[in-house]
């Protein structure tokens, strides 16, 4: 029998379909859920950040505590809501790319909130009477800050998107794992580890990291460079 | 708006005057009964020792915090009139380009994007930035940096400038090219309130001196009198303990 690592190779270097449609579908549910995240994170990160009111101490515990949430938690929850016996069964979203979307977005939101917060947070205590010096008000602030605290933001956003690429959890049990439809990478590894046909496996592993690998010296680049560019 | 902004700068804000204005955080005076007009046209250093409310009484007057007790008021009726601007003694310049620093301010000011343009360029030439102007403000020279801020402050045509120890941070010849513009936005007609701890500074800018001493303003008046007669102990200390080193 052949090395899985010989058969890996040439999967990859065929092109093989079912390979090249595993990887589309996986960076297309994770990219829309990491834009969707950022969309809604961003903005609400910054306003956590240079908002005042009672209860944001909770708040902020608890985004932070959202990083952490287990990927089959998060899957479960969106399950039960999506299952035809949930709020939104009517929907007919379970075992769609949607649903997959919606379980990565609820893992990434907290990180990018909760990064942004942070960032904005310590910008802001930088910026603050500067801003209000030069006539920009607390509102106004928010996107000034945003902007120059984008090195650090899209560095976490990119954690972010590592995150969602990685898990399994959510995507298996709210996506179902069906072939050309809702398999993704690392739904796909569990499969044929499990079926002990590991070529495609491991050719699936070899590309999971060497995205993590290129997203990390993306990030890392981006960082060195602004650091000469912008100081 | 560009209407009422031309109206606004027509009309003069000054003077400032404080009334029996007092700062306190918590039970701690820091500034304690103070009584000042700031008079147009004129550069007023506040002198004092450090920790005697130098930085801020100016904060005060420009409008970033509120006095607790007393008040602070333009001859404008406005609370915080905008052609007033104020260089802070650690100024925070934008992660951005010069460019981008000096158009800041002027957007949130709401000019269209072609005035703005104009009057940065002026800006820039005005201030010898034109080289400098597509680089990243964060690593500009410490002279360089402040030139910038206060290239920002004056982009905005302030009737008075407040400054925060100026050259604090420079070498002679950055604290010569700062006095130099000081000088220059004088006569242009620009109000100064500035803060120093540098004596000899203190004597090549000052037309009035207001000197604090633990919170309360305990001298004012023109600048010769305040040097060659001060009149209390503590002034007198002051001007000594600084001209023996």
């Amino acid at each position: 029998m052949d090395s899985p690592f010989l058969i890996a190779i040439g999967l990859i270097a065929a092109g093989d379909p079912a390979l090249t449609e595993t990887i589309a579908l996986s960076l297309k549910v994770t990219l829309t859920a990491v834009s969707i995240s950022c969309l809604i994170g961003l903005p609400l990160g910054a306003g956590l950040a240079l908002a005042q009111f009672p209860g944001r101490g909770a708040i902020v515990v608890a985004f932070n505590a959202l990083m952490g949430l287990p990927p089959v938690v998060a899957g479960l929850l969106v399950y039960l809501m999506l299952s035809r016996s949930g709020p939104l069964g009517d929907l007919a979203l379970l075992f769609t790319p949607t649903a997959m979307v919606i379980a990565q977005t609820i893992l990434i939101l907290p990180i990018v909130i909760s990064l942004t917060r942070s960032v904005v947070e310590d910008l802001w205590a930088e910026y603050r009477e500067q801003l209000r010096s030069l006539g920009a008000g607390r509102l106004r602030a928010v996107p000034t800050l945003l902007w120059d605290g984008r090195v650090s933001l899209v560095t976490g956003i990119l954690a972010g998107f590592g995150r969602a690429s990685a898990e399994v959890g959510a995507v298996l049990i709210v996506g179902g794992n069906i072939a050309g439809h809702t398999r993704t990478m690392t739904t796909a590894i569990t499969l044929e580890t499990s079926r002990g046909s590991l070529g495609l496996a491991v050719a699936l592993g070899i590309i999971l990291l060497l995205i993590t690998l290129s997203l990390n010296a993306a990030a890392w680049g981006l960082a060195q460079s602004a650091r000469g560019r912008l100081g | 708006m560009k209407v009422d902004k031309v109206i606004a700068s027509a009309t003069t804000i000054l003077p400032l005057r404080l009334k029996d204005m007092s700062y306190s955080v918590g039970k701690t005076r820091l500034l304690d009964g103070i009584d000042l007009t700031v008079k147009a046209g004129r550069r007023l250093v506040v002198m004092g020792p450090n920790g005697a409310g130098k930085s801020l009484l100016l904060r005060l007057c420009h409008g970033l915090i509120e006095p607790t007790s007393g008040s602070i008021s333009w001859q404008a009726q406005d609370p915080r009139p905008a052609a007033q601007a104020m260089v802070l003694q650690r100024p925070v310049l934008l992660r951005r380009s010069v460019r981008a620093n000096l158009d800041y301010p002027l957007a949130l000011a709401g000019y269209a994007r072609a005035a703005r343009y104009e009057m940065v360029q002026k800006t820039l030439a005005r201030f010898g930035l034109i080289p400098l102007a597509e680089r990243p403000a964060r690593l500009l020279s410490g002279g360089e940096q402040q030139r910038l801020a206060l290239a920002r402050a004056w982009a905005l045509r302030p009737q008075v400038l407040f400054l925060d120890e100026p050259s604090a941070a420079l070498d002679p010849s950055a604290t010569r090219a700062i006095e130099d513009l000081i000088f220059q936005f004088s006569a242009e007609g620009i109000t100064i309130v500035m803060t120093s701890h540098d004596l000899f500074q203190a004597r090549r800018l000052a037309q009035d001196v207001a000197f604090l001493h633990r919170g309360r303003l305990i001298e004012r008046g023109p600048a010769a009198q305040f040097f060659d007669a001060p009149q209390t102990p503590e002034a007198r200390d002051f001007l000594g303990g600084e001209l023996i080193w």
